[in-house]
């Protein structure tokens, strides 16, 4: 599996999702400055967490018209895996690859902590190595993770079963209390109508570690190794 | 000169540079003639206690800051120790507590900024920030408010960054209502071969701004610093920079990658006093002078005087002298960064600094005479007397230990933080491996099985009580602290928080503090590597509690072999390792259930200390116990109850046969003692421990759901979590 993630000036995540796809397929991924015009031949692009363009003006916005942008945008359209955690995310809704918004967090703070999560599906590129309905603990850190679309979006996701991870309790139970930011449906992840961009806010990468106390999060990178080789 | 200095300084104008007239005529002798508006200004602001250190530079130099761990001591940005394999960690603490009592969220932030400008400036990337918070008592009508902010500030500016904050400490008295302290520690991780330094050597070398424009923002920001406040101190606000933590994220990065080049001679923050300080501290330590063109200053606003330029505490810029001929690649680099760069001069011979604004000359100072001459004082000094010991039997016993427990631990004092951490990212860049909640914050050597443990302390009960033991026990418990996650504790800094060193009773405090932790620091070979001093903390003449906040490092040489507080199985044997002496004089039992602040605070043993540290750190790494906890404020139980909460496994406390009474043993503060947890080997260690000379006992059992306290009723962890994490929520929640 060729890998590329997108630097963004801003972003902090860059590192920490290229030592996890080193890990999981054995070599460096290709690191692409967002002022580039092409991202390089690629099976996945990932677009990192972090603060892309200070999160001024609102989060991802700027990235989204950012010169590499346009170019990812089409290779999504051909059908390349795209990845985008956290900022990552935001900057797939607000480049129009994924619908809704992640708005401020419903407490108003900045929130880091592990949280459980339900796995919705397991027969995509990303999510081959859970169980369908597994419970697993991987962290999140945003101020603006609240996700949020009219109601017709909302109802299409869900009939499209498009809802990759939910936030949840640790018995799976999907109630108020398991839902660290106010998010539609506890959703905490999403995929578009291929199945082949997800967006999710909490953040694989920070647990595929056991030295850093779990391994939950390495299974998305395992996983895409197996799908795309 | 330029036209500024027609203008005539009058007595008032220079009383309002903070310059006594005696300072004044010590300006005239260097300059032989009047200074210039511009010139009063930089004088003005070398000279301010918080750049000159006039009142505590002679206390600060009895501190021991040397060892073979050590690569740079207090003088730079930051001090360095080496972590072996060519690795070097690069940290200081510094205070940024007059900005965040005016505008909470700022003052911090850019507290944030600034201590990790002093890091990356040495040529680390930061890896981990810390911070020591004190703030007044809960019911003092700001203290929500600056909590908020300054939590929100921290979080704000650290977590764009992407730099995890690991660890720190916050407290609540009274002490503070007027003076909140915001104390910001990071360190950074460095090739030990790499360092970059602030000495601009060689002449005709071009001197390089980049990073941020320079707006009119913080000007005059170390001299606030360095007065007291009073009720108008509000009005200061318009002195309070504004940190943009995104601009200091590409400028880590700009940076470092010119760092890779060999391309810098010299590289200096603009912190406090900005374009000035940066400028002559780099002149001074280089032996050269600085051509200024202020007309390459890339600014935020129009029409700028020099004295504005000059006296500027914008945020996110550095100064650097470059090798001739690099210009155009360091340039290059910058621009990819979307930052400012520009020549703005260049180093001379003449050995002064010259300023000049619209062709006109604004200042030409000599540099050894600003950066040197300034006043040093051995201020009147009034030895703080301290109390008798109290003995165990003259305080009053609680209703029942498990009730009073239950108060402290729902006490601001002792109540989790997890409302502050959970508000800062401290697990990105993917190598935290252990989380804020334990005795250290440990993160990764990036790429290694090393760790590097951090931890920051100090009881401004006990210093206001006995500055000397205060300040040895500040010491000991942060070298206490990286022990108990199985780090070699390598060397300190420190953030030396205290009033108007005017006042001989504050001076005293301050001497007593500096003398005890110099004997702990040489006790524990333990040295202090960097550090900062903040002087003035008063309101209408009330000073704060002295408070001399230590920052340490350490060392884990294998990540595989650490211990954290948390109980990791049923049927473990806890035991104390250290004396019971039940030392409840300043104890934290005293002061939320009595509400008495009374007697002498608990004495460090330091030969004791020593002991105890290296045998539990021998115990950790021989992987022999895993959990492991000081006992600190609170004593034995709450010590014992924090490691319950963490493990989320029960504790049966085993009756003891000591002469002393139950609540002493329960909530004594004695030092240099630790709780470890123990499967099969207790017998074994309990004999070593004795062989060592070090008191051990069985003080319980793990196990169930409960913490059991002998002949009273079981007290459900699950009740305890409640009451433990309750209040911090609670208290924020009714903002």
């Amino acid at each position: 599996m060729k890998a590329s993630v997108i630097v963004f000036p801003g972003s902090n995540c860059d590192r920490d999702v290229a030592v996890c796809l080193e890990a999981a397929t054995g070599a460096k991924p290709t690191m692409v400055w967002h002022g580039d015009a092409d991202v390089p031949a690629s099976d996945l692009i990932v677009l990192p967490g972090g603060f892309s363009y200070g999160d001024y003006l609102r989060s991802g916005a700027m990235a989204a018209h950012s010169p590499v942008m346009r170019d990812v945008v089409a290779k999504a359209r051909k059908g390349i895996t795209i990845l985008g955690i956290c900022n990552g995310f935001q900057v797939l809704t607000e480049s129009g690859l994924l619908p809704g918004v992640l708005m401020r967090n419903a407490s108003l703070k900045f929130i880091c902590r592990d949280v459980t999560l339900k796995v919705e599906r397991n027969d995509t590129v990303f999510a081959g190595q859970y169980g369908e309905g597994d419970i697993i603990t991987i962290p999140v850190a945003h101020h603006d993770g609240n996700y949020f679309t009219d109601r017709d979006t909302l109802e299409r996701l869900e009939g499209e079963n498009r809802v990759a991870f939910r936030y949840c309790d640790a018995t799976g139970a999907l109630d108020e209390t398991a839902n660290p930011n106010g998010s539609l449906h506890n959703i905490a992840g999403i995929y578009d109508e291929t199945g082949r961009v997800l967006g999710l806010m909490p953040h694989p990468e920070r647990l595929a570690d056991a030295a850093l106390g779990g391994t939950d999060g390495k299974h998305m990178f395992t996983s895409l190794v197996e799908a795309l080789h | 000169m330029g036209s500024q200095a027609t203008a005539p300084l009058t007595s008032e104008l220079v009383a309002e540079h903070g310059l006594t007239g005696e300072e004044y005529e010590r300006l005239l002798g260097i300059l032989g003639r009047e200074p210039s508006l511009t010139e009063l200004g930089i004088f003005s602001v070398m000279w301010s206690e918080h750049c000159s250190y006039k009142s505590s530079k002679v206390w600060l130099k009895t501190l021991p800051t040397e060892g073979p761990q050590v690569i740079q001591g207090p003088g730079e940005n930051a001090g360095i120790v080496d972590l072996g394999d060519g690795h070097a960690a690069v940290f200081k603490m510094e205070s940024h507590n007059h900005p965040s009592f005016i505008e909470p969220y700022q003052g911090a932030a850019t507290g944030v900024g600034g201590i990790m400008r002093d890091v990356f400036t040495m040529g680390a990337r930061p890896v981990a920030n810390l911070n020591a918070l004190r703030f007044g008592a809960p019911d003092h009508a700001k203290t929500r408010h600056l909590v908020s902010g300054v939590v929100a500030g921290i979080g704000g500016y650290g977590n764009c960054v992407g730099v995890p904050t690991v660890g720190g400490e916050v407290n609540f008295d009274a002490g503070f209502n007027g003076n909140i302290l915001v104390n910001a520690m990071c360190v950074g991780l460095a090739h030990a071969d790499r360092i970059f330094y602030s000495a601009a050597k060689g002449v005709g070398h071009p001197v390089v701004y980049v990073g941020s424009k320079t707006g009119r923002d913080g000007i005059h920001g170390a001299t606030m610093a360095s007065a007291e406040f009073d009720d108008n101190s509000d009005e200061k606000r318009p002195t309070v920079q504004v940190g943009d933590p995104f601009t200091e994220k590409l400028l880590i990065e700009a940076c470092l990658e010119l760092m890779a080049e060999d391309v810098i001679i010299a590289i200096q923050d603009m912190g406090a006093a900005g374009l000035t300080s940066s400028s002559v501290e780099m002149a001074d330590k280089g032996g050269v002078g600085f051509d200024l063109d202020l007309d390459a200053v890339p600014c935020r606003e129009e029409g700028m005087s020099a004295y504005e330029m000059m006296l500027s505490e914008s945020q996110e810029r550095m100064l650097m002298v470059l090798k001739p001929g690099s210009e155009e690649k360091a340039e290059k680099i910058f621009r990819k960064w979307e930052l400012d760069f520009a020549i703005v001069g260049k180093t001379t011979d003449s050995g002064r600094l010259v300023v000049s604004h619209n062709g006109e000359i604004e200042a030409d100072m000599p540099v050894k005479a600003l950066a040197d001459s300034a006043p040093e004082y051995k201020r009147p000094w009034t030895p703080t007397t301290p109390p008798e010991l109290l003995a165990p039997e003259d305080v009053p016993a609680p209703n029942s230990i498990t009730e009073a427990l239950e108060t402290m631990m729902a006490s601001p004092h002792l109540c989790s933080r997890r409302w502050v951490w959970e508000q800062y990212d401290h697990m990105v860049m993917g190598d935290t491996v252990r989380r804020p909640g334990g005795d250290a914050a440990v993160v990764r050597v990036h790429g290694s099985k090393k760790g590097i443990a951090a931890a920051c302390d100090v009881t401004p009960r006990y210093c206001t009580a006995d500055p000397v033991e205060g300040g040895k026990q500040a010491v000991a418990e942060t070298w206490r602290n990286l022990t108990a996650v199985g780090a070699d504790p390598l060397a300190i800094t420190d953030c030396m928080n205290f009033g108007n060193p005017e006042r001989p009773e504050i001076m005293g405090q301050f001497a007593g503090c500096i003398e005890g932790m110099g004997e702990a620091c040489r006790a524990l070979d333990y040295p202090v590597v960097s550090g900062n001093v903040s002087l003035y903390n008063e309101t209408n003449g009330a000073a704060i509690p002295p408070t001399p906040a230590i920052g340490g490092v350490g060392l884990i040489p294998d990540i595989g072999k650490m211990a954290n507080l948390a109980l990791r199985a049923e049927g473990e044997t806890l035991l104390l390792l250290g004396p019971e002496l039940g030392h409840l004089g300043q104890s934290l039992y005293m002061d939320v259930m009595l509400e008495r602040r009374e007697g002498a605070p608990p004495p460090v043993d330091l030969a004791a200390e020593r002991r105890h540290g290296d045998f539990v750190r021998e115990l950790i790494r021989e992987g022999v116990v895993l959990a492991v906890h000081d006992v600190a404020d609170g004593g034995l139980v709450v010590a014992v109850a924090e490691m319950a909460l963490a493990g989320d496994i029960g504790v049966a406390l085993a009756p003891n046969e000591s002469p002393l009474p139950a609540h002493a043993i329960a909530f004594g503060e004695d030092q240099g003692r630790y709780v470890v947890a123990v499967g099969d080997h207790a017998g074994d260690i309990q004999a070593r421990a004795q062989q060592a000379g070090i008191p051990v006992r069985v003080i319980g059992t793990t196990g169930g759901r409960d913490l059991v306290i002998p002949d009273e009723p079981p007290l459900p962890l699950a009740t305890l979590r409640q009451l433990h994490e309750g209040w911090l929520p609670h208290y924020m929640q009714a903002m």
